[in-house]
């Protein structure tokens, strides 16, 4: 067997390039979003869903988790949701459930 | 009884990179170690936010924070990872000449990254914002530091594997490493995008 073969081919460099221009886009797009005062609002959900896309594709496209074996998505997956479910315990904890417990 | 005594095998055990799964052992712990590392970032980032808006005193993070000068390493940082896929696709190729090339770009992302946060951290220290004085600067300094720790290791992994290049020691065959070297130091991206995120971005 060979040292290392991959499930799928992975992308070529023109593709990591398109990534790369679209990251860059939602970059700029979050920094634009926290100047403008109109959307102070919405802001939270609107930086939480463009950055949740630069961590996909990145992970997705980068990682080359779109394309490798299954294991490796779930080995990831398994400490990111720990580690979410344990954030939204906290601040449900702490700040929703006794918001004067932390002085 | 007889005892028959076994003959030592022809060839000694050797390390077995592949086992049944026909997945790469190493490849395997780091993206172990990376959902371990996410647990870990995890306990740092809730630490900040559950003191976040109970800070006492002042400076506080969000007093200090120079967004556009954030902005642009969080970029460099975000650049560095094309710049590490784009090595790891030049010894998939057998470009070795490429390979050193953008080697050195992620780990000259990778510095320009680090100076930024060290001119950022020596520049809150003067307006007053400390690993000790408030909660706000013990929670920041310690998550932030911890990611600027993550991505100086990753800097030099990187300048190792140039080296090995410059050296002849690296072959389309040893694609693997950089490939493992590159989850890395997309990890440290991503982690990246989240204290961008959560810690600079979003508002009390």
């Amino acid at each position: 067997m060979s040292a290392h073969q991959p499930e799928h081919a992975h992308p070529g460099a023109q593709q990591y390039i398109t990534i790369a221009a679209i990251l860059t886009f939602i970059t700029l797009v979050e920094v634009s979003v926290y100047y403008i005062a109109a959307l102070r609002p919405v802001l939270l959900p609107v930086l939480v869903v463009l950055s949740a896309g630069k961590f996909a594709l990145v992970v997705m496209y980068y990682m080359h988790l779109k394309f490798d074996n299954r294991l490796f998505s779930g080995m990831f997956l398994f400490g990111l949701a720990t580690a979410l479910f344990t954030a939204i315990a906290f601040i449900f904890l702490f700040h929703l459930l006794q918001p004067r417990f932390v002085t | 009884m007889q005892q028959v005594a076994s003959a030592p095998p022809a060839h000694p055990p050797t390390h077995v990179e592949e086992p049944s799964t026909g997945l790469n052992n190493r490849k395997v712990l780091m993206w172990a170690f990376l959902g371990s590392d996410c647990m870990f970032f995890g306990a740092l980032i809730v630490s900040y936010l559950v003191y976040r808006g109970r800070w006492q005193g002042h400076p506080v993070p969000t007093d200090v924070f120079d967004i556009p000068y954030t902005s642009v390493s969080a970029f460099a940082l975000l650049m560095s990872s094309l710049a590490m896929v784009l090595a790891l696709a030049a010894i998939q190729r057998g470009d070795i000449r490429r390979l050193k090339i953008w080697l050195l770009t992620t780990a000259g992302l990778g510095l320009v990254f680090i100076g930024g946060q060290i001119f950022e951290f020596t520049t809150f220290g003067h307006e007053g914002l400390t690993l000790g004085g408030n909660t706000g600067g013990t929670t920041f300094f310690v998550l932030t530091g911890f990611h600027g720790a993550h991505v100086s290791l990753g800097i030099a992994w990187l300048l190792s594997l140039f080296v090995q290049a410059v050296r002849g020691q690296m072959a389309q065959a040893r694609s693997l490493d950089v490939e493992i070297a590159g989850l890395y130091w997309h990890f440290v991206d991503i982690v990246w995008i989240i204290i961008f995120t959560v810690v600079y971005l979003i508002p009390i």
